[in-house]
């Protein structure tokens, strides 16, 4: 088919000037957003408001797909129990037993933990988790890994908190509604969080790759410091996250870099704790400068 | 663009003429709102694919600057700095009417083959533009949504034909 001839100027002024200005008002809009792309990329908070709104508009939306999406898994996984329900259950058992006794070992330890802490004066002061909340969502067509959490502003979650799964660290908050807000996850290009390999006790650096794994790198150079299988956890350098949360797992070393994968699966995690933004204790004040 | 208010005898389209494409744009948009935690991109762009559709259906229904407010609501869905999507639509705009010029012939393999260079370097382009300076993102994540999305497309063409002759009908 030959192409048809839309736009076609033909004699009429009117037509022609018409044509034109639509072309004009394009490149003077792709100016303005040239424009407003700097200015979101220098202050990521401008707009907060009108981006607030558009996530809790699409909280409504998702919270009601998630309701459903969660209520078909759990038919499924009624399902499942009843298959081999009886070998189940005879392996259950024996399975509780064995945790019975290593529960009790495990009370013991944590009985002399707390009468050594005594002995030493030793206080934590590691900050407790203001709510729960559950993860609602994420943007599955951007190029930014963000995920939706259903609490906002209304219940106190402001931007740069911390949030985790019982399995590890989730991310942070990264903008807010007032019901809903999104979280910066630990696999997003923009995340950089001051790690310690429990190991050996290096700090390290982990930041996200964009496809569902992190980037480890040592802050000293030299050496092979990463093996398989280290595990990273918050070091509470610089604040923001409190110290020894899980991060990630290492999976492949590549020279004195190490690739990693979060232990925390946003998409497993029903439910995840916000903290508050963690500053660490100043133990010697600043010297005051000489008048 | 020629102005329907110069013309008395011209018939005013009914408000659904005007909608449907708007309102189906910002549907495919809103597929960013799909419940599912993603953690690489694994949906294809909706919203830019039914914007490709429908231009490369009723080449003379939108104006060059229409891709600036959905561009603008698709910013605001996706989570990207605001201005991405603008500049990115409304510059495919612009190419397309230049390519209108230029082709001489057309068909649905064309047609495709057109939508698919444009939604891959648009798709690339997103990447290049949203993210942080010292970002390490792979550029390779752009993989799977792009191949999706290209197979995807004749079905969407199809949707948005459909959704043509139901808008148009009397």
């Amino acid at each position: 088919m030959a192409a048809p001839r839309h736009r076609r100027r033909g004699f009429s002024r009117r037509v022609q000037y018409g044509l034109f200005a639509g072309y004009v008002i394009a490149i003077v809009g792709v100016m303005l957003a040239i424009g407003l792309l700097m200015l979101s990329r220098f202050d990521p908070r401008a707009f907060n408001t009108l981006r607030g709104v558009v996530v809790d508009a699409g909280a409504v939306f998702t919270g009601l797909g998630r309701a459903g999406i969660r209520s078909g898994n759990e038919a499924g996984e009624v399902f499942d129990a009843y298959v081999a329900a009886g070998s189940q259950n005879a392996a259950l058992k024996m399975e509780l037993a064995k945790q019975r006794r290593a529960v009790i070992g495990a009370k013991i330890v944590a009985a002399e933990n707390a009468r050594l802490k005594r002995l030493v004066r030793l206080s934590e002061h590691l900050p407790r988790p203001i709510l729960s909340a559950r993860l609602i969502g994420s943007t599955p067509t951007g190029q930014r890994r963000f995920a939706i959490l259903s609490a906002g502003t209304a219940e106190g979650v402001r931007p740069s908190m911390a949030v985790r799964s019982p399995e590890g660290l989730i991310g942070r908050v990264f903008e807010n509604g007032i019901f809903a807000s999104r979280v910066l996850l630990l696999t997003d290009g923009e995340t950089a969080v001051p790690v310690k390999v429990v190991r050996n006790g290096l700090a390290a650096l982990a930041t996200g790759q964009g496809d569902g794994t992190m980037e480890i790198r040592a802050l000293i150079a030299g050496g092979r410091a990463f093996r398989r299988g280290d595990l990273a956890v918050t070091s509470g350098t610089g604040g923001v996250y409190a110290p020894n949360i899980p991060v990630a797992v290492v999976t492949e070393v590549r020279g004195d870099r190490a690739v990693a994968r979060p232990l925390a699966d946003p998409s497993r995690a029903d439910f995840a704790a916000v903290y508050p933004i963690f500053q660490a204790a100043i133990t010697d004040l600043p010297a005051q400068p000489k008048p | 663009m020629i102005s329907r208010r110069a013309n008395p005898y011209a018939v005013q389209p009914p408000l659904r003429t005007v909608l449907v494409p708007i309102l189906s744009t910002l549907a495919g948009s809103a597929m960013g709102f799909l419940p599912v935690i993603a953690t690489e991109p694994i949906v294809p762009p909706c919203g830019l694919m039914m914007l490709l559709a429908w231009r490369l259906l009723r080449p003379e229904m939108w104006p060059p600057w229409a891709a600036l407010p959905l561009g603008f609501a698709d910013d605001l869905i996706s989570g990207h700095y605001l201005g991405t999507s603008m500049i990115l639509w409304t510059i495919a705009f612009l190419v397309l009417e230049w390519v209108d010029q230029v082709l001489v012939w057309r068909d649905g393999w064309i047609e495709w083959g057109i939508a698919s260079v444009a939604l891959v370097l648009i798709v690339f382009g997103a990447w290049l533009l949203s993210q942080p300076a010292s970002s390490l993102t792979s550029m390779f994540t752009i993989l799977p949504q792009s191949i999706g999305a290209i197979l995807l497309f004749p079905a969407v063409l199809r949707l948005t034909a459909s959704l043509d002759r139901w808008r148009l009908r009397r």
